[in-house]
Protein backbone atom coordinates (compact mmCIF):
# COMPACT_ATOMS: atom_id res chain seq x y z
CA UNK A 1 0.00 0.00 0.00
CA UNK A 2 1.41 3.36 -0.86
CA UNK A 3 1.60 6.20 1.42
CA UNK A 4 -1.05 8.63 2.46
CA UNK A 5 -0.55 12.25 1.64
CA UNK A 6 -1.48 15.45 3.63
CA UNK A 7 -1.74 18.36 1.73
CA UNK A 8 -3.49 21.65 1.43
CA UNK A 9 -5.70 22.66 -1.93
CA UNK A 10 -7.05 26.34 -2.52
CA UNK A 11 -10.88 26.06 -3.38
CA UNK A 12 -12.83 29.44 -3.69
CA UNK A 13 -10.21 31.51 -2.22
CA UNK A 14 -10.20 29.13 0.36
CA UNK A 15 -7.32 26.68 2.07
CA UNK A 16 -8.45 23.32 2.56
CA UNK A 17 -7.03 20.84 3.97
CA UNK A 18 -6.68 16.68 2.82
CA UNK A 19 -5.60 14.47 5.23
CA UNK A 20 -4.74 10.54 4.90
CA UNK A 21 -5.47 10.29 1.37
CA UNK A 22 -4.12 8.11 -1.54
CA UNK A 23 -1.99 10.17 -4.34
CA UNK A 24 -3.97 8.69 -7.01
CA UNK A 25 -7.07 10.26 -6.17
CA UNK A 26 -8.70 12.83 -8.32
CA UNK A 27 -9.72 16.26 -7.43
CA UNK A 28 -13.16 15.69 -8.50
CA UNK A 29 -12.81 12.72 -5.49
CA UNK A 30 -11.27 14.37 -3.59
CA UNK A 31 -13.69 17.42 -3.77
CA UNK A 32 -16.97 15.37 -3.51
CA UNK A 33 -16.07 12.88 -1.12
CA UNK A 34 -13.47 14.55 0.97
CA UNK A 35 -14.10 18.52 1.31
CA UNK A 36 -18.25 18.17 1.08
CA UNK A 37 -18.00 19.72 -2.41
CA UNK A 38 -20.56 17.60 -4.42
CA UNK A 39 -21.36 20.10 -6.87
CA UNK A 40 -19.02 19.05 -9.72
CA UNK A 41 -20.49 15.29 -11.11
CA UNK A 42 -19.11 12.46 -11.57
CA UNK A 43 -20.15 10.71 -14.65
CA UNK A 44 -17.41 9.18 -17.02
CA UNK A 45 -14.60 9.65 -15.16
CA UNK A 46 -12.53 9.93 -18.38
CA UNK A 47 -13.11 13.47 -19.56
CA UNK A 48 -15.59 12.95 -21.99
CA UNK A 49 -18.57 14.19 -20.19
CA UNK A 50 -17.26 17.65 -18.67
CA UNK A 51 -19.80 17.32 -15.94
CA UNK A 52 -17.19 17.73 -13.32
CA UNK A 53 -15.64 20.91 -15.01
CA UNK A 54 -14.04 22.97 -11.85
CA UNK A 55 -11.71 25.88 -13.05
CA UNK A 56 -7.36 25.35 -12.25
CA UNK A 57 -5.88 28.50 -12.77
CA UNK A 58 -8.44 29.91 -14.56
CA UNK A 59 -8.72 27.42 -16.65
CA UNK A 60 -11.43 25.11 -17.40
CA UNK A 61 -10.66 21.68 -17.00
CA UNK A 62 -12.45 18.42 -16.25
CA UNK A 63 -11.29 17.46 -12.08
CA UNK A 64 -11.74 13.98 -12.75
CA UNK A 65 -8.41 14.14 -14.55
CA UNK A 66 -6.93 16.00 -12.26
CA UNK A 67 -4.44 14.41 -9.65
CA UNK A 68 -4.93 16.28 -6.40
CA UNK A 69 -2.30 16.12 -4.82
CA UNK A 70 -0.43 17.60 -7.48
CA UNK A 71 -3.18 20.32 -7.75
CA UNK A 72 -1.55 21.87 -4.77
CA UNK A 73 -0.60 25.80 -5.17
CA UNK A 74 -3.21 26.46 -7.59
CA UNK A 75 -6.38 28.80 -7.18
CA UNK A 76 -9.27 25.93 -7.71
CA UNK A 77 -12.80 27.34 -8.46
CA UNK A 78 -15.85 24.99 -8.02
CA UNK A 79 -19.60 25.21 -8.59
CA UNK A 80 -20.56 26.47 -5.37
CA UNK A 81 -18.02 29.18 -5.51
CA UNK A 82 -19.55 31.40 -8.14
CA UNK A 83 -22.20 32.95 -5.81
CA UNK A 84 -21.17 32.13 -2.31
CA UNK A 85 -23.99 33.88 -0.58
CA UNK A 86 -26.39 31.00 -2.05
CA UNK A 87 -27.85 32.99 -4.71
CA UNK A 88 -28.22 31.91 -8.73
CA UNK A 89 -25.90 33.61 -11.09
CA UNK A 90 -26.95 35.12 -14.41
CA UNK A 91 -25.99 31.62 -15.50
CA UNK A 92 -27.74 29.50 -13.63
CA UNK A 93 -31.23 32.12 -13.55
CA UNK A 94 -31.48 31.32 -17.48
CA UNK A 95 -31.09 27.63 -17.17
CA UNK A 96 -33.84 27.89 -14.77
CA UNK A 97 -36.19 30.29 -16.60
CA UNK A 98 -35.31 29.05 -20.60
CA UNK A 99 -35.76 25.02 -18.76
CA UNK A 100 -32.32 24.39 -20.21
CA UNK A 101 -32.29 22.04 -17.03
CA UNK A 102 -34.16 18.64 -17.09
CA UNK A 103 -32.25 16.11 -15.20
CA UNK A 104 -29.79 18.38 -14.22
CA UNK A 105 -26.13 16.00 -13.92
CA UNK A 106 -24.62 17.71 -16.29
CA UNK A 107 -25.58 21.53 -15.23
CA UNK A 108 -22.79 22.63 -13.00
CA UNK A 109 -20.31 21.69 -15.59
CA UNK A 110 -22.64 23.62 -18.47
CA UNK A 111 -22.73 26.62 -15.96
CA UNK A 112 -19.04 26.59 -15.46
CA UNK A 113 -18.56 26.19 -19.26
CA UNK A 114 -20.92 28.96 -19.88
CA UNK A 115 -19.53 31.46 -17.22
CA UNK A 116 -16.19 30.53 -18.75
CA UNK A 117 -16.69 31.09 -22.07
CA UNK A 118 -18.56 34.41 -21.52
CA UNK A 119 -15.53 35.50 -19.16
CA UNK A 120 -13.58 35.45 -22.03
CA UNK A 121 -16.04 36.21 -24.68
CA UNK A 122 -18.60 38.52 -24.42
CA UNK A 123 -20.23 38.01 -27.61
CA UNK A 124 -19.45 34.53 -28.61
CA UNK A 125 -21.02 33.76 -32.43
CA UNK A 126 -23.29 30.26 -32.32
CA UNK A 127 -20.09 28.44 -33.74
CA UNK A 128 -18.22 29.64 -30.64
CA UNK A 129 -20.76 28.53 -28.55
CA UNK A 130 -20.83 25.31 -29.28
CA UNK A 131 -17.27 25.06 -29.49
CA UNK A 132 -16.95 26.28 -25.99
CA UNK A 133 -19.73 23.70 -24.88
CA UNK A 134 -18.48 20.50 -27.35
CA UNK A 135 -16.61 19.39 -24.18
CA UNK A 136 -19.98 19.13 -22.06
CA UNK A 137 -22.90 16.35 -22.94
CA UNK A 138 -25.96 16.55 -21.79
CA UNK A 139 -28.54 14.10 -22.75
CA UNK A 140 -31.82 15.49 -21.95
CA UNK A 141 -32.31 18.37 -23.55
CA UNK A 142 -30.59 18.33 -26.96
CA UNK A 143 -29.07 21.11 -26.39
CA UNK A 144 -31.88 23.97 -27.65
CA UNK A 145 -32.65 25.28 -24.45
CA UNK A 146 -28.83 25.00 -23.24
CA UNK A 147 -28.17 27.38 -26.26
CA UNK A 148 -31.30 29.54 -25.53
CA UNK A 149 -29.76 30.34 -21.90
CA UNK A 150 -26.34 30.97 -23.22
CA UNK A 151 -28.17 33.76 -25.76
CA UNK A 152 -30.64 34.88 -22.96
CA UNK A 153 -27.67 35.58 -21.02
CA UNK A 154 -25.48 37.68 -23.25
CA UNK A 155 -28.95 39.95 -24.81
CA UNK A 156 -29.36 40.41 -20.48
CA UNK A 157 -25.63 41.13 -20.27
CA UNK A 158 -25.47 43.68 -23.33
CA UNK A 159 -28.97 44.96 -22.43
CA UNK A 160 -27.77 45.58 -18.75
CA UNK A 161 -24.73 46.96 -20.11
CA UNK A 162 -25.66 49.58 -22.38
CA UNK B 1 6.75 11.76 -0.33
CA UNK B 2 5.04 10.10 -2.64
CA UNK B 3 4.01 13.59 -5.04
CA UNK B 4 6.85 15.50 -5.80
CA UNK B 5 5.53 19.28 -7.76
CA UNK B 6 9.41 20.38 -8.89
CA UNK B 7 9.67 24.00 -10.00
CA UNK B 8 13.00 23.27 -11.91
CA UNK B 9 14.54 20.86 -14.49
CA UNK B 10 17.64 20.28 -12.56
CA UNK B 11 15.55 19.29 -9.45
CA UNK B 12 12.82 17.05 -11.88
CA UNK B 13 15.43 14.82 -13.31
CA UNK B 14 17.26 14.74 -9.61
CA UNK B 15 13.75 13.07 -7.91
CA UNK B 16 13.29 10.57 -11.23
CA UNK B 17 17.18 9.56 -10.24
CA UNK B 18 16.16 8.98 -7.11
CA UNK B 19 12.61 7.45 -7.14
CA UNK B 20 13.07 5.86 -10.46
CA UNK B 21 9.55 3.79 -10.85
CA UNK B 22 7.98 7.33 -10.18
CA UNK B 23 5.28 8.24 -12.95
CA UNK B 24 5.78 11.95 -14.94
CA UNK B 25 2.81 13.58 -15.50
CA UNK B 26 2.01 17.06 -17.00
CA UNK B 27 -1.46 17.35 -17.79
CA UNK B 28 -2.68 13.92 -16.40
CA UNK B 29 -5.49 13.68 -19.06
CA UNK B 30 -4.02 10.06 -19.73
CA UNK B 31 -2.60 8.72 -16.68
CA UNK B 32 -5.82 9.86 -14.84
CA UNK B 33 -8.08 7.76 -17.05
CA UNK B 34 -5.76 4.52 -16.51
CA UNK B 35 -6.08 5.50 -12.49
CA UNK B 36 -9.49 6.29 -12.38
CA UNK B 37 -10.06 2.58 -13.91
CA UNK B 38 -7.55 0.87 -11.55
CA UNK B 39 -5.29 0.17 -14.43
CA UNK B 40 -2.76 1.59 -13.05
CA UNK B 41 -2.21 2.52 -9.05
CA UNK B 42 0.92 4.65 -8.91
CA UNK B 43 3.13 5.12 -5.86
CA UNK B 44 4.86 8.02 -6.90
CA UNK B 45 4.75 10.79 -8.82
CA UNK B 46 6.32 13.98 -10.32
CA UNK B 47 4.50 16.85 -11.63
CA UNK B 48 5.76 18.91 -13.91
CA UNK B 49 3.62 21.33 -13.97
CA UNK B 50 5.62 23.82 -12.14
CA UNK B 51 8.72 23.88 -14.13
CA UNK B 52 8.79 27.21 -16.15
CA UNK B 53 10.75 26.35 -19.19
CA UNK B 54 8.35 23.68 -19.77
CA UNK B 55 5.35 26.20 -20.11
CA UNK B 56 7.27 28.04 -22.16
CA UNK B 57 7.33 28.67 -26.55
CA UNK B 58 8.88 30.74 -28.38
CA UNK B 59 8.79 31.22 -32.27
CA UNK B 60 12.62 31.78 -33.31
CA UNK B 61 12.40 33.18 -37.18
CA UNK B 62 16.25 34.16 -37.61
CA UNK B 63 16.74 30.08 -36.91
CA UNK B 64 13.95 29.32 -38.66
CA UNK B 65 12.29 27.18 -35.86
CA UNK B 66 9.76 26.87 -33.02
CA UNK B 67 10.34 25.48 -29.47
CA UNK B 68 7.41 24.17 -27.22
CA UNK B 69 7.95 23.58 -23.71
CA UNK B 70 6.43 20.17 -22.76
CA UNK B 71 3.86 21.89 -20.47
CA UNK B 72 2.11 24.03 -22.88
CA UNK B 73 -1.31 23.39 -23.13
CA UNK B 74 -2.93 22.61 -26.08
CA UNK B 75 -5.55 25.47 -26.67
CA UNK B 76 -2.22 27.44 -26.75
CA UNK B 77 -1.22 26.47 -30.05
CA UNK B 78 -5.15 26.41 -31.19
CA UNK B 79 -5.01 30.36 -31.89
CA UNK B 80 -2.60 33.18 -32.19
CA UNK B 81 0.94 33.23 -33.16
CA UNK B 82 1.47 29.52 -32.41
CA UNK B 83 -1.25 28.88 -34.76
CA UNK B 84 0.45 30.96 -37.43
CA UNK B 85 3.43 29.84 -37.41
CA UNK B 86 2.31 26.07 -37.04
CA UNK B 87 -0.98 25.50 -39.11
CA UNK B 88 -0.84 21.92 -39.04
CA UNK B 89 0.10 22.04 -35.15
CA UNK B 90 -3.21 24.51 -34.39
CA UNK B 91 -5.35 21.92 -36.87
CA UNK B 92 -4.27 18.86 -35.17
CA UNK B 93 -4.57 20.91 -31.86
CA UNK B 94 -8.08 21.68 -32.15
CA UNK B 95 -9.15 17.88 -32.63
CA UNK B 96 -7.75 16.88 -29.27
CA UNK B 97 -10.59 15.41 -27.12
CA UNK B 98 -12.50 18.77 -25.81
CA UNK B 99 -11.74 22.44 -24.76
CA UNK B 100 -11.39 21.06 -20.93
CA UNK B 101 -8.79 18.33 -22.34
CA UNK B 102 -6.75 20.71 -24.51
CA UNK B 103 -6.57 23.14 -21.67
CA UNK B 104 -4.68 20.54 -19.63
CA UNK B 105 -3.42 18.43 -22.44
CA UNK B 106 0.25 19.28 -24.11
CA UNK B 107 2.60 17.91 -26.46
CA UNK B 108 5.34 16.39 -23.26
CA UNK B 109 1.95 13.81 -22.73
CA UNK B 110 1.24 12.83 -25.76
CA UNK B 111 5.64 11.83 -26.38
CA UNK B 112 5.58 10.33 -23.47
CA UNK B 113 2.46 8.04 -24.00
CA UNK B 114 3.51 7.69 -27.27
CA UNK B 115 0.19 6.33 -28.64
CA UNK B 116 0.39 5.89 -32.83
CA UNK B 117 -3.08 8.11 -32.34
CA UNK B 118 -1.64 10.61 -30.25
CA UNK B 119 -2.78 13.73 -32.31
CA UNK B 120 0.12 15.85 -32.56
CA UNK B 121 2.59 12.93 -33.18
CA UNK B 122 1.87 13.28 -37.28
CA UNK B 123 2.42 17.00 -37.43
CA UNK B 124 5.76 16.44 -35.72
CA UNK B 125 7.25 13.25 -38.11
CA UNK B 126 5.71 15.36 -40.77
CA UNK B 127 7.90 18.30 -39.49
CA UNK B 128 10.66 16.73 -38.27
CA UNK B 129 10.14 17.96 -35.16
CA UNK B 130 13.57 17.29 -32.45
CA UNK B 131 12.56 15.94 -28.99
CA UNK B 132 14.69 17.61 -26.07
CA UNK B 133 15.06 14.85 -23.46
CA UNK B 134 17.10 15.14 -19.92
CA UNK B 135 18.38 13.53 -17.28
CA UNK B 136 20.54 14.32 -14.17
CA UNK B 137 23.59 14.46 -15.94
CA UNK B 138 22.73 14.24 -19.82
CA UNK B 139 20.95 16.22 -22.13
CA UNK B 140 20.42 14.93 -25.91
CA UNK B 141 17.95 15.32 -28.66
CA UNK B 142 16.30 12.57 -30.43
CA UNK B 143 14.65 13.33 -34.12
CA UNK B 144 11.00 12.40 -33.99
CA UNK B 145 11.71 9.45 -36.08
CA UNK B 146 13.93 8.28 -34.17
CA UNK B 147 11.82 8.65 -31.09
CA UNK B 148 8.98 6.84 -31.33
CA UNK B 149 9.92 3.34 -31.11
CA UNK B 150 6.35 1.36 -31.18
CA UNK B 151 3.03 1.14 -29.44
CA UNK B 152 3.38 3.64 -26.46
CA UNK B 153 6.99 3.00 -26.92
CA UNK B 154 9.61 5.48 -27.56
CA UNK B 155 13.42 5.85 -26.90
CA UNK B 156 13.34 7.94 -23.89
CA UNK B 157 15.30 6.65 -21.06
CA UNK B 158 13.79 5.41 -17.46
CA UNK B 159 15.73 8.51 -16.10
CA UNK B 160 15.14 11.08 -18.78
CA UNK B 161 11.96 13.65 -18.77
CA UNK B 162 11.19 15.28 -21.94
CA UNK B 163 11.40 19.19 -22.02
CA UNK B 164 10.08 20.15 -25.20
CA UNK B 165 10.19 19.56 -29.25
CA UNK B 166 11.61 21.80 -31.49
CA UNK B 167 9.94 22.28 -34.96
CA UNK B 168 11.41 23.79 -38.52
CA UNK B 169 8.96 25.77 -39.83
CA UNK B 170 8.12 25.06 -43.38
CA UNK B 171 8.07 27.45 -46.29
CA UNK B 172 4.94 26.12 -47.96
CA UNK B 173 1.64 24.55 -47.23
CA UNK B 174 0.71 22.19 -44.04
CA UNK B 175 -2.28 20.53 -43.16
CA UNK B 176 -3.46 17.79 -40.59
CA UNK B 177 -6.63 16.12 -41.28
CA UNK B 178 -8.20 13.45 -38.77
CA UNK B 179 -10.82 10.99 -38.98
CA UNK B 180 -13.31 9.80 -36.25
CA UNK B 181 -16.32 8.16 -35.43
CA UNK B 182 -17.95 11.24 -34.26
CA UNK B 183 -17.06 14.87 -35.25
CA UNK B 184 -16.06 15.73 -31.63
CA UNK B 185 -14.54 14.23 -28.61
CA UNK B 186 -13.10 11.15 -30.60
CA UNK B 187 -9.40 8.99 -30.83
CA UNK B 188 -8.53 9.10 -34.14
CA UNK B 189 -9.22 6.05 -36.28
CA UNK B 190 -6.98 8.00 -38.92
CA UNK B 191 -5.18 10.98 -39.70
CA UNK B 192 -2.42 12.58 -41.56
CA UNK B 193 -0.63 15.45 -41.51
CA UNK B 194 0.68 16.60 -45.00
CA UNK B 195 3.89 19.60 -45.25
CA UNK B 196 5.35 21.16 -48.84
CA UNK B 197 9.15 22.67 -47.58
CA UNK B 198 11.09 23.67 -50.45
CA UNK B 199 8.36 22.58 -53.24
CA UNK B 200 8.85 19.08 -51.65
CA UNK B 201 5.99 17.09 -49.88
CA UNK B 202 6.39 15.16 -46.93
CA UNK B 203 3.26 13.03 -45.20
CA UNK B 204 2.90 11.06 -41.86
CA UNK B 205 -0.20 9.06 -41.50
CA UNK B 206 -1.19 8.78 -37.77
CA UNK B 207 -3.33 5.88 -35.85
CA UNK B 208 -2.73 3.19 -39.21
CA UNK B 209 0.38 1.55 -37.99
CA UNK B 210 2.64 0.38 -35.10
CA UNK B 211 4.43 3.97 -35.45
CA UNK B 212 3.45 7.14 -36.94
CA UNK B 213 4.49 6.13 -40.45
CA UNK B 214 6.36 8.81 -43.11
CA UNK B 215 4.69 7.71 -46.37
CA UNK B 216 8.67 7.78 -47.67
CA UNK B 217 8.16 6.30 -50.77
CA UNK B 218 4.61 7.99 -51.42
CA UNK B 219 6.85 11.49 -50.67
CA UNK B 220 9.31 10.54 -53.56
CA UNK B 221 6.97 9.46 -56.44
CA UNK B 222 4.97 13.40 -55.90
CA UNK B 223 8.34 15.04 -55.87
CA UNK B 224 9.35 13.19 -58.55
CA UNK B 225 5.96 14.41 -60.57
CA UNK B 226 6.17 17.82 -58.94
CA UNK B 227 3.92 20.01 -57.07
CA UNK B 228 3.12 21.70 -60.36
CA UNK B 229 1.91 18.70 -61.77
CA UNK B 230 -0.78 17.84 -59.46
CA UNK B 231 -4.21 17.24 -60.83
CA UNK B 232 -7.23 15.20 -59.26
CA UNK B 233 -5.90 12.34 -60.56
CA UNK B 234 -2.19 12.57 -59.51
CA UNK B 235 -3.67 13.65 -56.03
CA UNK B 236 -5.92 10.62 -56.34
CA UNK B 237 -2.81 8.04 -57.13
CA UNK B 238 -1.26 9.70 -54.15
CA UNK B 239 -3.38 8.67 -52.19
CA UNK B 240 -3.54 5.01 -53.51
CA UNK B 241 0.35 5.04 -52.21
CA UNK B 242 -0.25 6.55 -49.20
CA UNK B 243 -2.78 3.70 -48.39
CA UNK B 244 -0.08 1.13 -49.83
CA UNK B 245 2.07 2.27 -47.35
CA UNK B 246 -0.07 2.25 -44.04
CA UNK B 247 -0.14 -0.58 -42.06
CA UNK B 248 -3.49 -0.71 -40.23
CA UNK B 249 -4.59 -3.39 -37.55
CA UNK B 250 -8.17 -4.26 -36.66
CA UNK B 251 -8.91 -3.45 -33.24
CA UNK B 252 -12.06 -2.06 -31.19
CA UNK B 253 -11.98 1.27 -32.80
CA UNK B 254 -12.26 0.43 -36.59
CA UNK B 255 -11.00 -2.23 -39.02
CA UNK B 256 -7.62 -2.59 -41.06
CA UNK B 257 -9.36 -1.78 -44.43
CA UNK B 258 -11.24 0.99 -43.77
CA UNK B 259 -8.27 2.87 -42.33
CA UNK B 260 -6.61 2.04 -45.10
CA UNK B 261 -9.36 3.61 -47.03
CA UNK B 262 -9.85 6.59 -44.95
CA UNK B 263 -5.92 7.68 -44.84
CA UNK B 264 -5.70 7.05 -48.96
CA UNK B 265 -8.85 9.62 -48.85
CA UNK B 266 -6.91 12.27 -46.19
CA UNK B 267 -3.65 12.17 -47.81
CA UNK B 268 -5.50 12.98 -51.54
CA UNK B 269 -7.39 16.01 -50.06
CA UNK B 270 -4.56 17.59 -47.88
CA UNK B 271 -2.26 17.56 -51.20
CA UNK B 272 -5.44 18.96 -53.52
CA UNK B 273 -5.70 21.36 -50.40
CA UNK B 274 -1.91 22.14 -50.43
CA UNK B 275 -1.39 23.05 -54.53
CA UNK B 276 -5.22 24.53 -54.48
CA UNK B 277 -4.38 27.30 -52.23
Amino acid sequence: MSELEHYTLTINGEDRHVSDAWIGESLLYVLRERLGLPGSKGACEQGECGSCTVYVDNAAVCSCLIMAATAVGTQIATVEGLNQDGSLTDVQQAFVSEGAVQCGFCTPGLVMAVHHLLDHNETPNEQEIKEALSGNICRCTGYGRIFAAVDSVISIRKSTAS
Amino acid sequence: MPVFIPSSLTDATRLLSNNPSAHLVTGGTDLMVEVNFNHRHPETVISLRKIPEFQHWNIDNKSGVVHIGSSVPYATMEHGELAQALPALAEAARTVGSPQIRAAGSLGGNLGTCSPAGDSLPVLSALNAIVHLHSETTSRSVPFAEFMVGPKRNSRLPNEIISGVTIPLTNGWQGYAKVGVRNAMVISVASVCLAIHDGNVRVALGSVGPTIIRGSESEAWINSVGLENVTPSVAQEFGERVRAESRPIDDHRSTAEYRRHAVGVLATRLLLRGVQR
